[in-house]
């Protein structure tokens, strides 16, 4: 231990001195910006604290959630470990999914592959090369009996993360039930569904955007009446941030689509407080540790007052805003993958500070391949540590009141109601996505992201500096290419054996509904019973509605 | 649809570059042919984007089409070691030889070197500066 010096330095007593101390000393020649680029000042205090403290600020568990959805958090019950899978065949991914639950997973969460999410079976010409490489490969009711072999569909909550097809998906899945004798009433789970973030950010879409909007909007109508348990729409801002977004645009777009879901279920003679508890959200987590945490703060702080506020929701669970989180992708590198674990765990450390119900990590290869199952391990052991070594959990939001987080949350509200107020401008969001709005704001950020990096003004570890070792040659999954012919005899196994008269007759009562107003979930698994394939019924569905075709703007 | 980002054929500068960003395949990931695009086009050379989910077939016919002097293709959904292989063999078919292909994505180490050996003239992966495939392709092309 040093002794204190003998003449102690003199300790500014009121910010005006802080600010002349400051002012005489040197400040590192650096950005003092967020990742999204919003300049930072160098401290904050009591006076950047919101005036009417109670009410912004609030207490967990109490409107406005600024502080946590539930009184307890984690202290009540942790987030879930939810690490999205999925490769190959459904038999490869339903024996990922066991050795997930054998490994102290909680619920599972089933990523597709290219061609299951935009509506093609694994024998269309464009599949060539993409089945079972980034997800799982389901082209029938069959494939999805077997990715769930051996796990209780009663037990288990299952999210799906698919989109523009996910009607017929959540047709598979019931049917999968079904022959479990599991009754669609005791499934839970939460499929994402968000349509709108598709032709913004994911761009895996089947049909034009007012079709696209139908088919959702009746699953979603359907859901609410026949599955009490199922959460039908993960309002997902992060392909949105992906996609090169800044954190108040993820905030502001994502609110905003599920701000148009609610208006389209009230539109069809939905109550609010019907449907909207079972909303849920999904984020991204980037590395910028407070700006995240803020983020989510100002979220749920949003979306409970305009539930309430606008849209007159009574009940408050209508408005808790819960929400995934997963970390962010697009901040790993391909350079030195091992730093990418480090990246992970404090992205993942501010999911859980912003009061997260679930979370994904990623692992460290995934900027070179799917992961391998050490790297998986490696990701949840990661929110592991932070549940039970950290001590974090120990007390709810312990970033609340903190001058610089309150500011930064009220910050990015702000953004966000900005964002609000220009798409209103335009017609309200599905107007604004159809000229392109949301898409060329993203794109001008991740542009702009991209020259600070160039210009090495945002530094990225071992990128654009630190660049030396990274010469270990990093062990990769390797999807097996036969895993494809694999699925394609499967598929056209079942096209072989079923009986072709009641897929005729599906398909064919799916045209007249598509044509009509009739809500289609009911003819969806009346298709889907009869081993009709995803590809067969979205074809169907497109005789009536066309495909869809992106002018990019870049 | 290819969106052509600047004049097409009949105003070519003398001299600009052409190249084409292109994403085959049915990934959505768009972010880097998007940040690649544009900065190219800052830099002076000419862009034509595909736009997303193109088929190989496609991506031949706007190459030969909008007579460019480099093809880009993005990958992020492990389809490379498909997508690329008939992308080259296609313009071969096609006798197109001096077009310059590179490729950028998620491709692991190990399969580097096998593109490079169809005649990928360079493979970029996720974190590679954008100054540095300017560069490149200046170098190649207007040596």
């Amino acid at each position: 231990m040093t002794p204190p010096p003998a003449t102690a330095p003199i300790v500014p007593s009121t910010y005006d001195d802080w600010l002349d101390a400051y002012g005489a000393s040197r400040e590192r020649d650096a950005e003092f910006v967020t990742l999204s680029g919003e300049e930072i000042r160098p401290l904050y205090t009591e006076a950047d604290l919101p005036a009417d403290r109670d009410a912004s600020i609030g207490l967990p568990g109490d409107f406005p959630f600024t502080r946590g959805v539930y009184p307890s958090m984690y202290r009540g019950r942790l987030w879930t470990f939810r690490q999205f899978a999925g490769f190959g065949t459904a038999v490869e991914t339903n024996e990922r999914f066991h050795y997930l639950l054998d490994h102290g997973q909680t619920g599972l969460s089933t990523a597709f592959d290219m061609p299951s999410l935009m509506g093609h079976d694994s024998d269309h010409r464009l599949s060539l090369g993409e089945v079972g490489r980034e997800g799982v490969a389901v082209d029938t009711v069959d494939d999805m009996q077997d990715l769930f072999a051996g796990i209780d569909l009663g037990e288990v909550s299952v999210s799906m993360t698919i989109n523009a097809p996910a009607a017929i998906m959540m047709a598979f899945y019931v049917a999968a039930a079904e022959r479990q004798g599991v009754p669609a009433e005791r499934l839970a789970g939460t499929i994402q569904a968000d349509i709108l973030k598709e032709y913004i950010a994911q761009k895996e879409w089947c049909f034009p955007i007012d079709h696209g909007m139908r088919l959702q909007g009746d699953m979603v109508e359907w859901v609410s009446r026949a599955m009490p348990r199922w959460h039908p729409i993960s309002i997902s801002g992060y392909h949105i941030r992906e996609a090169g977004a800044t954190a108040a645009q993820e905030l502001a777009f994502t609110l905003k689509d599920g701000f148009t879901y609610v208006e389209e279920a009230m539109e069809r003679g939905l109550d609010v407080d019907s449907f909207a508890p079972r909303l849920s959200f999904f984020f991204n987590a980037q590395i910028d540790f407070f700006e995240e945490i803020a983020k989510y703060r100002a979220a749920r702080r949003i979306w409970a007052r305009e539930l309430r506020d606008t849209y007159g929701a009574k009940n408050p669970k209508s408005w808790l805003m819960r929400f995934h989180t997963q970390t962010a992708g697009v901040s790993l590198t391909a350079q030195q993958p091992l730093n990418n674990i480090t990246r992970t765990a404090i992205e993942a450390l501010a999911g859980v500070l912003g009061g997260t119900q679930s979370l994904h990590t990623n692992s460290y290869d995934e900027a070179l391949a799917l992961p391998t199952e050490e790297a998986v391990r490696i990701a949840l052991r990661t929110q592991q540590i932070i549940a039970h070594e950290t001590g974090v959990v120990n007390t709810i939001d312990p970033l609340g009141g903190s001058y610089f987080v309150e500011a930064l949350t009220d910050e990015i509200e702000r953004q966000a109601y900005d964002y609000f107020r220009r798409i209103d401008e335009l017609g309200g969001m599905v107007q604004a996505v159809k000229q392109n709005f949301p898409q060329r704001e993203i794109a001008d950020a991740s542009y702009e992201l991209q020259r600070r990096i160039d210009r090495g003004e945002r530094i990225v570890v071992g990128v654009n500096q630190y660049t030396e070792g990274d010469d270990a040659e990093t062990p990769i999954h390797r999807v097996d290419p036969a895993l494809e012919r694999k699925q394609i005899d499967r598929v056209r196994a079942v096209r072989a054996k079923r009986d072709a008269k009641p897929v005729e007759r599906a398909l064919a009562h799916l045209r007249e509904a598509a044509a009509s107003g009739q809500n289609l979930m009911p003819i969806l698994l009346e298709a889907a019973r009869a081993h009709a394939t995803e590809g067969e019924i979205v074809h169907a569905l497109q005789d009536v509605w066309g495909a869809y075709t992106e002018t990019p703007v870049f | 649809m290819p969106a052509a980002a600047e004049a097409t054929a009949g105003s070519r500068t003398r001299g600009r570059l052409r190249v084409v960003v292109a994403k085959p395949g049915l990934d959505g990931h768009d972010r880097g042919a998007k940040i690649i695009a544009r900065a190219l086009r800052d830099a002076g050379m000419e862009v034509i984007y595909t736009g997303l989910h193109q088929t190989p077939e496609q991506i031949v016919e706007t190459v030969i089409q909008e007579d460019a002097d480099a093809v880009g293709l993005s990958i992020l959904s492990g389809a490379h070691m498909t997508l690329v292989p008939r992308i080259v063999e296609l313009l071969r078919e096609q006798e197109v030889d001096d077009v310059l292909v590179t490729v950028g994505g998620t491709i692991p180490a190990g399969d580097i070197g096998e593109l490079e050996a169809l005649g990928v003239a360079r493979v970029f992966t996720p974190g590679a500066p954008v100054g540095d495939i300017v560069a490149f392709l200046r170098e190649r092309l207007e040596a």
